[in-house]
């Protein structure tokens, strides 16, 4: 990938927004105030960042909030001005800090397609040449002269994307889009991202998502008070955000002292009746799951926890489960350890989409969390045998016509 | 994979036009005719309502010039003259209004596009604009109706359109980029276009006002505009501005001040845009 050539490189961007303690943003306060000038706070946002990325790579850049990620997703969409450094590109970007900013519900879906698609980068002519593949893939093509506010918000959501699918930047800067909409919506859009990639498209993608940046990513950066810490491989970079995160509050990660709990992902999966491992579950065959974590560092009391959601995100059920211990063994998982648990799920799911996510807590509190993973498996339930809601449950229940009864 | 080297280009960050003329053009065009089509294809009665508002405070106008003031009794067509100069104003007026809270309107798509920030005041000139356009339709025929026959200065019109037009750009330009940091302009520029409203010879001719206020008048960069209109479209004997403001010398301030309030937009625009995103 490194032969590519480079298509985003930035040097030494720096970002101070001045925060003002006491506002000033009227005409009266000036007056009253002419010497308020400097009472602002100085946040520095960036400290002077540095990367390359090159063509054809799905870049990630990941921090916790407040990072400066997002303002540099933004300087680098020409949203906010850098106050030092330089940022070179070549192609015809697209920024989508949001899915569907510029929508004027008063219009029709066919007017949006061209507006948006024009303030993407394309031409007049060309987003009007568009708008059908975009009606296509977004499959709205019923409802193209209905006006926007009559949109579903899934409607909305499917359109937006459609649009930001077919603009066809060189390179996509992507800010959590996939924050919205549903597991599958989610998906959606990492398969074509995928697909942009191979077809010699640049994505760089900001998020704290770090199942996203594991499997999806070539390189990922982390940054953290507006400063790189880390550039490279996902994994790692993954790791050290979740030690930035599970360190508490303190600014420095590696410090001594701080506690690290990570735990990796080394498998995961469903099996079938046989033990054979399987993508999808038919309904009412028991669900066969079998996951691997390794422990980065010691894990003290480690607690599993598994949540089965539906397509709309909802959850369904879950289970907790502890480690199982020979008498006298400490409840704990030493570095290096790996727990597998695995076993059958009693399964009572309606056909559909299913998505699991996991966490694993220590010290048994639910809020000191080592590793949260959205969609750990994702599968589907198939069958023939649909129903109201997300589970079947027997119910032992009789409909007879009561005799004796009977109202002249 | 690995194509020939490619072409780095600077990111400059926002701009009044950042991503590209045409983009911007596309964008402008774009928006002022939907929204155009939005007021006037959105609801049943969409154009009449806004025909009515200037023919309403014109008839309003009317009455109280010629019933109670009789200001225009003694000036021919002041009928006419009156819708005209309403219309023309209202142009103004309405741009101006909008465009004060135009980019704070457009927040969303400020702060989270690569949006050329100029196309927002811009596509509020240009959608009134397309008003004024239709508004003029009927004033024409108005003016044929009460018997001004066309004349060849009518030609000349479009050079004061044009002069109309600039000023409200840069006007809108103003307030729009200065609003976001002071929400005071809001209320400034309410009762500063109304004392424009007044300081420029919409109501009345300027033969009525005194030797001395004339000269106050006479530095408002509309007030020669409005002038000239009446004198090539409506009443050929009416004063031009030269004779009106007591000698061409006198031309020369508001000149100056409307080359002035266009460098200051252009000035204070470029100064603000990078920032906008910023600010809100």
């Amino acid at each position: 990938m490194s032969s590519a050539p480079v298509v985003i490189e930035v040097r030494g961007v720096e970002k101070t927004f001045r925060v003002a303690r006491h506002r000033v943003d009227s005409f009266k306060e000036r007056a009253l105030h002419p010497l308020a000038h400097g009472d602002y706070r100085e946040l520095h946002a960036l400290r002077g960042i540095d990367f390359d990325v090159h063509k054809g790579e799905f870049f990630g850049i990941v921090g916790r909030n407040g990072s400066g990620k997002s303002t540099l997703l933004k300087i680098m969409s020409s949203i906010y001005r850098a106050d030092g450094g330089r940022i070179r590109m070549a192609g015809r970007l697209a920024p989508f800090i949001e899915l569907g900013v510029g929508f004027n519900p008063e219009l029709t879906s066919r007017e949006n397609i061209v507006l948006n698609g024009v303030m993407m980068g394309l031409g007049r002519r060309e987003a009007q040449r568009r708008t059908d593949a975009v009606l296509d893939f977004a499959e709205l093509r019923d409802f193209v002269d209905l006006r926007l506010k009559n949109y579903s918000s899934g409607m909305m959501v499917r359109l937006a994307f459609a649009v930001m699918v077919e603009a066809d930047a060189d390179i996509m800067l992507v800010d959590e889009v996939l924050a919205v909409g549903d597991a599958s919506f989610a998906q959606k859009c990492m398969d074509v991202f995928r697909e942009k990639r191979r077809t010699g498209r640049t994505v760089v993608l900001v998020t704290h998502d770090m199942t996203a940046v594991q499997s999806f990513c070539d390189r990922a950066m982390l940054i953290h008070d507006g400063e790189r810490r880390y550039i490279g491989d996902p994994e790692e970079t993954a790791l050290r955000y979740y030690r930035l995160n599970f360190a508490g509050d303190s600014a420095n990660g590696s410090g001594p002292g701080v506690l690290d709990v990570n735990v990796r992902i080394v498998d995961a999966g469903l099996r079938n009746a046989a033990g054979e491992a399987v993508e999808n579950v038919e309904q009412g065959e028991p669900i066969g799951i079998e996951v691997v974590f390794e422990a980065r560092h010691d894990l003290e009391d480690p607690v599993f926890g598994f949540h089965f959601l539906n397509a709309d995100g909802e959850t369904v059920f879950g289970f907790n489960e502890n480690l199982k211990l020979r008498p006298g063994e400490p409840n704990r998982l030493a570095a290096g350890q790996r727990a597998r648990i695995s076993g059958t799920v009693e399964n009572r799911l309606l056909p559909g989409r299913y998505v699991v996510n996991s966490w694993i807590s220590r010290n048994r509190t639910q809020g000191d969390l080592a590793l949260h993973v959205v969609r750990l498996l994702d599968f589907v339930v198939y069958g023939t045998r649909p129903g109201p809601g997300s589970v079947s449950m027997n119910a032992d229940v009789a409909a007879e016509i009561e005799t004796g009864v009977r109202l002249p | 994979m690995s194509d020939a080297p490619i072409e780095l280009r600077d990111v400059r960050g926002p701009s009044a036009l950042g991503g590209g003329w045409r983009r911007a053009l596309d964008l402008l065009y774009l928006i002022s005719i939907t929204e155009f089509k939005r007021t006037y294809f959105g609801t049943v009665l969409g154009y009449l309502w806004s025909l009515a508002r200037p023919l309403m405070l014109f008839g309003v106008l009317l009455v109280v010039f010629t019933q109670v003031f009789r200001v225009g009794s003694q000036v021919p067509h002041y009928p006419v003259l009156l819708l005209f100069n309403v219309v023309l104003f209202g142009f103004f007026q309405e741009a101006t209004a909008t465009a004060v809270t135009s980019i704070v309107n457009q927040e969303a798509v400020v702060r989270k596009t690569q949006f050329p920030r100029l196309v927002i005041p811009l596509a509020v000139v240009l959608t009134s604009l397309f008003n004024l356009g239709l508004n003029l339709v009927v004033v024409f025929v108005f003016i044929l109706a009460f018997g001004v026959g066309p004349m060849w200065t009518w030609l000349l019109f479009p050079v004061l359109l044009a002069l109309l037009i600039t000023i409200t750009v840069a006007v809108s330009m103003i307030v729009a980029s200065l609003y976001p940091r002071f929400r005071d302009m809001a209320i400034i520029w309410t009762v500063l276009s109304t004392v424009l409203f007044y300081g420029t010879p919409v109501l009345y001719p300027i033969t009525v006002v005194p030797e001395t206020l004339r000269h106050i008048i006479a530095l408002n960069p509309l007030a020669p505009l409005f002038e000239l209109a009446r004198k090539w479209v409506i009443d050929p004997n009416a004063p031009g501005p030269a004779a009106a403001a007591g000698g061409a010398v006198w031309l020369i301030f508001p000149a100056l001040i409307f080359v002035a309030v266009c460098v200051l937009a252009v000035w204070v625009f470029s100064r603000e845009a990078p920032r906008i995103a910023e600010e809100l």
